[in-house]
């Protein structure tokens, strides 16, 4: 199998284009136990992530003065993948990935606000479909502004590889599988900035801005696709706590948050039934 | 962003696992059509009105094809007359599944733009994708598909140009008359169509009926795939390759893996409709039904109507009693696993009864059957050499089923044999397509300024090139200059091949296919199109070329101090053959650079050459001639061994040492995956002919280590016989095995070492215009300097172990083809003539001499009759020798031999020797001088016919540093 066939003007195995994502779906606020709290459907990727704090630091041997202790775990459920794996927590594998994605996190969060606290984040694979890690920092961002956190601006990761010249961006399991490298990137989209990068397989140099730049403009139209998420989610609470028109919001974007509603009110019963499949497994 | 966000589900059942995979439709996908516009008007290929040859569909119409229309009748597709098809994604995956070479001859298709296929990608496509329904077969979920994109054809187009489904399929013909559209079987369209006539005879016939009928079925029913899983499973069967016999059609051997000794199969029964080649299933039979081959050739003489079953067949049901000592595991083929069918080339046996449409062919391959074909152009086919494929094998039928594919030309005619040959020998040689020639740069060509900023400026340095006399790819140029402390530097300049050929074009893909330019005695089959190997790559004299260049500081006495590698530009001061090479050389009143650049070279040389000997690199021979020949007819004129002078071997050293460095360098760089060559040692097993010969000649050869052989080689010379040495010396070329490419990541560094020419590591890059191999080593050194950017295939160990498998294949293949072209011009020189020759007895055999005539280095069995009166052989074993009366053959003994061409079979014309001296009565043959019209053909049809370059040849090849290339090269300097 090909990673992009020639036909149809050059598509990838599941009919997008090479600098499509896949469809991205989220929803904040899904617990209520934890203070912050986010899901996001990145295609079949789908995690949940619950974040906790700042709160007194729980371990008092651990002391980190002046900034705050970022606590990441990453876990991915037993039947996450086709086969069903029980995965046993804090190994090699799930060690690394909570590193990284805590430096990633950590390039966002105002450390500096909280000092002497610590803010627990978990985040929980349902389902995995390639691009786990993206899904994580994404699930993370918008869980982290669910609970209020104060961030310099949206930590947002994408893959990206490379097919032949073209750059595909957002790769599926399929895809990683297929081979190409795997390029990850976690980017503060509006600054430009990068928090972790990662290369899975060796890529010559000279393709490497394409296939970077690729992955940040994935990044950039994530960062708008949570962004216009959260707004809405901001009306929705602010609405219901009476705050209704009070909240600021430009006449482009209300408009635009009008027309989206009507589309996303179906999903959003979609979603709800789907939440609590989840709840009972 | 997605256009279509419906979001569907597609599973996929393998080992109880579920796996679920996104489906993405869309709207922004093309119809193809000229005649529409709401589609993407790029991407339209189906002209707006057609042009229809039918009788019968009248209306402008494209075709849509079934998957059976192109595995079946890929050779009737691939004929210009059908034109504006649409072949929909479904069908091609499914395409690609079941067979890659006819995908890979459909995309051939779909990319020549004057066929107008277009296609049209259904599964994702908003309006015509179809989801399976609960208990569907994948089949008919395909079929419907299809259907479904005829119909949204016919409404997208609003019926101004109609969609006729192609299909063989019955019952999906049926369903989509019933939904309104056109369809019919490819076979009725061609009928119907004003010039579908020369179409009819390359439609492929599979019956239908295949399996079934039981009454009247020549062979035993196939197991199918099930039984023969599990019987696998079970071992009752055992899995391997079918092998046909040469001599004898009614046996066979499969090697199985796991079963030391290959098992026979004898009969129709037990050969049970297997191919040469093919993947069979083989049921061992009990131990006292074991038998052993039949010592007798058999050939198929069967014709159209003789379905009896033969007595060939009876003679071998009366099996006589094998010694069990002799008896061989014997088993019966019980299913084909995997059919290796390719197309083969032959000649049509005309059907005795005139008027009939139904012909038997008769391949070249002799391991091949015959095959039925069903032909109205037998006037001018039987004439011919052709090419036919094999559709299918019924029970019923005697012969494979087949259909004809394509005329070569008449029987005989130099041009067509050699079609033959490629052909055969599986060399891809038809014209470049318009695509690849597409990626050629455009004329005229300069080198630009940015160019040469990117390179090393080498123009000032006098480098020239040393090549056969008309070489027109000259890939390597030499300079040699001293420096000011004394050393010298010394630089190899290789043409810039991959500057041009760069990885994923069409051209790239091309070449690695190709794999290697073949060299016939009369023609040049190029890796790369001519504008590259003839002109811009070629480093020719006072032009500016791109270079890849290796240079060194070598000291006095010829070691290296430094070694550095760049992309150059360079201008060759003058493209030199061997012998003006010498003559500069030779000549002490040349005191221009070039004179001086070349004797230091040339003393380098010698140092370097002397170096290597010491350390056990071989001088290996193998006969090698050329043909003069005539220039006008093409025919060959006269026969001549090839001469070698220092200025070759100069070459040769400047080139290795190259190789060498170039080698290490890109395995330092890239451990994993850097294209080498190694040459293995052979097993100790493989000397004992060689041994044996030199014993009894008096001579010891020690083979313990390559330094041992080389000098004990260099010791067993016979003053006597000045051409012994030189025989012992093919005789130990046999003993090698095959020198063959491989990726550094895939075999021990142990392993690494060339024993041939003694060297712990080599590549290939030195002729990259004429070898892929050496393409890719040009690319991985370029990234190893930083010069060039690497791309996933060429990191990737398994692809470039892909491609090494490729490399060797052909490679293999591109001797055995100039082998044969040797041997096909060496019997069109014997075609008029009837020669005396001196010839040596190389081996000495149960029935027959082994003979070599080294004036053609061409080698021929003469074969020991005893039904003449007073003529009696006996074969001493042990002293391998043969005598009649006084006269006693030993290896190595000259004799004289009368050479004469047997035409009596036209596919497998035959040299056939005869005694000249020593004369033996009622034996040997007068000299030609006195010989009248003899045509006492007895030798025909004897068992190991004399074939000039027989089998054995074919084992023993590895590298002779360079040579070869030089060498063949000379050849078609006609």
């Amino acid at each position: 199998m090909d990673l992009l066939t020639e036909y149809g003007g050059g598509l990838r195995n599941d009919g997008r284009r090479g600098h499509e994502l896949r469809k991205i779906r989220c929803r904040l606020g899904v617990f209520s136990q934890s203070d912050g709290s986010a899901y996001i459907e990145q295609g079949n990727t789908k995690v949940l992530a619950a974040v906790y704090g700042p709160r007194p630091v729980r371990n008092k041997q651990i002391k980190v003065h002046g900034s705050v202790l970022i606590n990441f775990q990453y876990s991915m459920a037993v039947f996450s993948t086709g086969e069903r794996k029980t995965r046993p927590r804090g190994d090699r594998k799930t060690s690394e990935i909570s590193l990284q994605l805590r430096q990633a996190v950590s390039a966002a969060i105002m450390t500096e606000v909280h000092p002497r606290s610590q803010i627990d984040i978990f985040v929980e694979v349902l389902q995995a479909d390639g691009g786990n890690f993206c899904a994580c920092v994404n699930a993370a961002t918008l869980a982290l502004i669910d609970a209020g956190i104060p961030m310099r601006e949206y930590v947002v990761a994408c893959s990206a590889s490379l097919a032949g010249d073209t750059p595909l961006v957002d790769i599926s399991h399929l895809e990683e599988t297929l081979g190409g490298p795997n390029l990850t990137v976690a980017a503060l989209p509006l600054s430009g900035k990068v928090a972790v990068m990662e290369l899975s397989q060796k890529l010559h140099l000279d393709h490497l801005p394409r296939v970077l730049d690729c992955a940040l403009k994935g990044c950039a139209d994530i960062h708008a696709i949570l962004d216009t998420a959260i707004k809405q989610h901001l009306i929705k609470v602010a609405g219901a706590r009476g705050l209704g028109k009070k909240f600021h919001l430009g006449q482009q974007t209300q408009n635009k948050l009008k027309n989206d509603k009507e589309e996303e009110e179906e999903e959003d019963d979609e979603m709800s039934k789907k939440d609590v499949e989840m709840i009972t497994l | 962003m997605l256009t279509s966000k419906t979001f569907l589900k597609k599973n996929k059942r393998g080992n109880v696992l579920k796996i679920v995979r996104e489906h993405y439709l869309r709207d922004d996908l093309s119809c193809g059509s000229e005649l529409c516009d709401e589609c993407d008007s790029k991407e339209a290929i189906l002209e707006k009105v057609p042009t229809s040859n039918s009788k019968q569909y009248t209306v402008p119409h494209y075709l849509l094809l079934d998957t059976n229309i192109i595995l079946q009748q890929i050779d009737a597709l691939e004929e210009p007359t059908l034109c504006n098809i649409v072949v929909i994604q479904t069908i091609l995956q499914e395409v690609k599944h079941r067979s890659s070479s006819v995908y890979k001859r459909l995309k051939d298709l779909i990319t020549n733009p004057n066929r107008k296929f277009y296609v049209f990608v259904n599964e994702h496509h908003h309006e015509t994708y179809v989801e399976r329904n609960p208990g569907e077969s994948i089949n008919d979920r395909n079929d419907r598909a299809l259907r479904r994109v005829a119909t949204w054809y016919e409404e997208h187009l609003s019926s101004h140009v109609r969609v006729i489904l192609l299909t063989e399929d019955v019952r999906n013909r049926d369903l989509a008359t019933g939904e309104g559209l056109l369809s019919c079987s490819i076979a009725s369209y061609i009928s119907q169509l004003t010039n579908g006539e020369p179409l009819l005879d390359k439609l492929s016939k599979i019956d239908a009926a295949v399996e079934t009928s039981v009454k009247d079925s020549l062979y035993p029913l196939h197991a199918t795939p099930t039984e023969i899983h599990a019987g696998i499973k079970s071992k009752t069967f055992l899995q391997g390759s079918f092998q046909a016999s040469r001599e004898n059609f009614l046996e066979g051997q499969v090697n199985c893996e796991g079963y030391d000794k290959p098992i026979l199969v004898q009969g129709r029964d037990g050969l049970n409709r297997a191919i040469d080649g093919d993947t069979v299933a083989v049921r061992l039979l009990p131990e006292d039904q074991w038998s052993a081959p039949l010592e007798l050739v058999l050939e198929d003489e069967g014709n159209m109507e003789d379905d009896e079953g033969g007595e060939e067949g009876k003679e071998l049901m009366k099996k006589k009693s094998v010694p069990v000592a002799e008896r061989r595991p014997t088993g019966q083929i019980v299913g084909i696993i995997k059919r290796k069918w390719r197309q083969y080339c032959g000649i049509l046996q005309a059907n005795p009864m005139a008027g009939s449409s139904r012909h038997l062919f008769v391949p070249a391959e002799r391991k091949i059957p015959k095959i039925r074909v069903e032909t109205r152009q037998i006037a001018t086919l039987s004439t011919q050499r052709i090419v036919v494929a094999i559709d299918s094998w019924p029970r019923h039928s005697r012969y494979p089923q087949g259909h004809f594919v394509r005329a070569l030309g008449p029987i005989g005619d130099k041009d067509t044999e050699n079609e033959v040959l490629l052909l055969e020998h599986d060399v891809p040689h038809s014209k470049f397509s318009d695509l690849v020639l597409s990626y050629l740069p455009q004329m005229p060509w300069t080198i630009t300024d940015e160019e040469v900023s990117r390179r090393s400026d080498l123009r000032h340095l006098d480098v020239c090139s040393v090549d056969p006399p008309g070489c027109t790819d000259i890939d390597d140029a030499l300079h040699c200059r001293p420096l000011d402390n004394g050393n010298l530097e010394v630089g190899v300049h290789i043409a810039d091949v991959s500057h041009f050929i760069k990885p994923g074009t069409p051209l790239d893909d091309e070449a690695a296919l190709r794999a290697t330019t073949v060299y016939l005695v009369d023609k040049r089959i190029d890796m790369v199109p001519g504008l590259l190997s003839g002109n811009l790559c070629s480093l020719r004299g006072n032009e500016e070329r791109l270079a890849f260049s290796v240079i060194w500081e070598l000291t006095e006495d010829a070691r290296i101090v430094d070694a550095k590698f760049c992309k150059s530009v360079i201008r060759s001061r003058a493209a030199l053959t061997y012998e003006q090479a010498q003559l500069i050389i030779d000549d002490p009143s040349q005191q221009t650079s070039i004179a001086t650049s070349l004797r230091g070279l040339n003393r380098l040389a010698k140092i370097l050459k002397k170096r290597r000997m010491d350390n056990g690199a071989l001088v290996l021979a193998s006969p090698e001639i050329r043909f003069h020949m005539d220039s006008e007819t093409h025919e060959p004129l006269e026969v001549v061994a090839k001469k070698m002078r220092e200025t070759n071997s100069m070459v040769e050293e400047f080139m290795l040492l190259a190789n060498i460095t170039v080698a290490e360098k890109i395995f330092h760089e890239f451990p994993d995956n850097a294209m080498l060559r190694r040459h293995p040692v052979p097993p100790p097993a493989n000397f004992e002919p060689l041994q044996h010969a030199a014993k009894r000649q008096g001579f010891e050869l020690n083979v313990s280590t390559g330094k041992d052989l080389a000098t004990s080689l260099d010791l067993a010379v016979k003053p006597d016989n000045p051409y012994f040495n030189t025989m012992l010396r093919i005789i130990a070329t046999r003993c090698m095995l095959q020198a063959v490419y491989f990726s550094s990541g895939m075999v021990q560094q142990s392993d690494f070492h060339h024993y041939g020419l003694a060297a712990p590591i080599y590549t290939h890059f030195t002729s990259p215009i004429r070898r892929y191999a050496d393409i890719i080593v040009h690319r991985l050194l370029a990234a190893c300097i930083g010069a060039d950017a690497t791309y996933p295939a060429l990191l990737d160990k398994k692809a470039s172990t892909a491609l090494c498998y490729n490399l060797n294949y052909r490679n293999r293949q591109a001797q055995y083809a100039g082998r044969a072209s040797v041997a096909l011009h060496t019997h069109l020189f014997f075609r008029s003539r009837v020669q005396d020759e001196d010839g040596y007895v190389l081996y000495v055999r149960k029935n027959a001499l082994q003979v070599l005539i080294p004036k053609y280095g061409l080698e021929g069995t003469l074969f020991l009759r005893c039904d003449s009166p007073g003529v009696s052989w006996t074969y001493n074993e042990k002293e391998q020798c043969q005598s009649c009366g006084n006269v006693v053959f030993h290896s190595f003994d000259p004799v004289t031999v009368q050479l004469s061409l047997d035409r009596s079979n036209v596919q497998h014309e035959k040299l056939v020797l005869k005694l000249v001296r020593p004369v033996i009565d009622g034996y040997s043959v007068p000299s030609v001088g006195n010989n009248t019209q003899d045509d006492d053909v007895d030798m025909v049809g004897e068992k190991n016919e004399a074939e000039a370059g027989g089998t054995e040849k074919e084992q023993g090849d590895c590298d002779q540093p360079e040579t070869k290339k030089r060498k063949k090269k000379n050849k078609k300097n006609k």
